[in-house]
């Protein structure tokens, strides 16, 4: 018996579309890199506003361009955000991601710098934030059903460790939400590189199978085409090496752990997109930590499990990433970084089972407002996938 | 204690799990599929989450992690050795 069954509630937000957040965010959205600086003056000024500073969204076109804009509206709309306040060099972009915003029902309103200045763009977003900030205070809690919180999961700095201990948690504990009707996503396209065919066996059809070798054979072109080696030093990546990983099949071998031993493969989506039905989705994307637990963030998910061996540290603005470790080492120099020390599982003193509801009594707690070490330690990396160069 | 573990009986190297590991220790491993022991005796010191080599590897063999292909071996290597980059390549890229 698990922990949790189609009963289990958590106490989170249900916002206007009927989604059910776990945190309670105004963000200050910039569209550009340009719109930082405003943006985070508006969140020093309005106490409880959260800037998401990034570099990008000037001259990008095409897919890439896409891509950014459905990355930023995603963010807006994902649960964990009560409320936006956008922020644009200019009208046109501004009012394009607003609109995207809009359809969730959510409070959002966007202001364009040109012709007004940071000064007078500042004040005016600030009284917006302001508005936005206590109004989203009186939201309040609400139990709701397990299967409305939707998780997605990335590995990063991993280790040896990682594939016999902390991905098999987190695989256990998706067997576990996969048969109440939750919504689940991995990635990391690349790092299924020699366990491919395993992730194809798991799919549910053949369309969903098609759809996910696509995309796989998608990213092993743009390897091959900009590869300069056998990529020996970037995947692994250093740490990975430094850990014990060896080659990219050891370390898929080890990513595919996260996704259990009997559920189904049931969607594929593209970089930010929002799955469509219940079930565990695999969208193509970077194994960058940041990347990826950026899209995820886009795509609508609202808590993230997140397993690491040697220590990497990455949180997100809006998305809650749990750290699961079962390296001893990591767990003795790193405590502060880890939420689930599953160390025990590889003496034997914890089994696979006990290791997933630890998991799943942590993500219970998180949902409910408990805060994760990288929420504490105020990491908030938001990074945003890039396809090539800007115009 | 476990000193390494392992996923499938016919790995051929595993994963070890505590610190210390030193040139001439017996090491205790668990193979975690069958839940069953194993032993091998260490023939160089191995930092915590390395692989030992369970089996003596030709160059050219394939080598063998959660019962799949890991990778192809580049330098001898003997049961009881340190597995890594030095000895053992990707079969990709």
């Amino acid at each position: 018996m698990s922990i949790i069954s189609k009963d289990t509630t958590f106490l989170g937000y249900r916002r206007e579309n009927g989604r059910v957040g776990v945190r309670n965010h105004v963000i200050i959205l910039p569209l550009d890199d340009l719109s930082n600086a405003a943006a985070e003056a508006v969140a020093h000024n309005i106490k409880g506003a959260l800037a998401i500073p990034h570099p990008y969204g000037r001259l990008q076109f095409g897919a890439d361009l896409e891509l950014h804009f459905r990355t930023l509206i995603g963010t807006g709309c994902n649960p964990n955000v009560a409320a936006v306040v956008v922020i644009g060099i200019e009208d046109g972009w501004t009012q394009k991601v607003v609109d995207g915003i809009k359809v969730t029902g959510k409070p959002v309103v966007g202001f364009g710098i040109e012709q007004h200045g940071d000064h007078d763009t500042i004040m005016r977003a600030s009284k917006a934030a302001r508005e936005y900030v206590q109004w989203a205070s009186e939201k309040q809690r609400e139990a709701c059903p397990i299967h409305e919180l939707w998780v997605s999961t990335k590995c990063g700095e991993s280790d040896t460790t990682s594939g016999c201990g902390a991905n098999p948690t987190v695989g256990d504990a998706f067997d576990k939400l996969h048969p109440l009707g939750s919504t689940l996503c991995f990635g990391e396209t690349t790092e299924l590189t020699g366990g491919e065919h395993i992730v194809a066996a798991r799919c549910a059809n053949d369309v969903v199978r098609e759809r996910f070798m696509f995309m796989f054979n998608r990213y092993q072109d743009i390897i091959n085409r900009h590869k300069t080696s056998d990529l020996s030093d970037s995947q692994p990546t250093k740490g990975n090496i430094l850990g014990g990983l060896t080659t990219i099949e050891e370390k898929a071998l080890g990513n595919i752990q996260k996704i259990g031993k009997i559920c189904t493969v049931d969607g594929v989506i593209d970089k930010a997109e929002a799955p469509t039905h219940p079930g565990l989705w695999f969208m193509d994307s970077s194994s960058a930590a940041a990347e990826m637990v950026t899209l995820c963030a886009a795509s609508g998910y609202a808590v993230h499990f997140f397993p690491t061996g040697q220590g990497n540290v990455i949180g997100n603005p809006i998305l809650p990433v749990i750290k699961i470790c079962a390296n001893p080492r990591t767990v003795r120099t790193m405590s502060e970084h880890v939420d689930v020390d599953v160390t025990g599982l590889l003496q034997r003193e914890l089994t696979l089972a006990q290791a997933g509801d630890k998991l799943l009594e942590c993500m219970l707690r998180t949902a409910n407002g408990r805060l994760t070490a990288a929420e504490a330690l105020g990491h908030r990396e938001f990074v945003l996938t890039r396809l090539y160069e800007s115009a | 204690m476990i000193h390494f573990v392992l996923h499938a009986a016919h790995d051929t190297v595993a994963v070890v799990v505590v610190e210390g590991v030193k040139a001439g220790m017996t090491l205790n491993g668990w193979i975690m599929d069958d839940d069953k022991n194993m032993s091998v005796v260490a023939r160089q010191d191995i930092p915590i989450g390395h692989k030992v080599a369970l089996r003596d590897m030709k160059v050219g063999d394939t080598v063998i992690k959660y019962g799949i292909d890991m990778g192809k071996v580049v330098k001898p290597i003997t049961a009881g050795e340190h597995a890594h980059v030095h000895n053992i390549k990707t079969k990709r890229w």
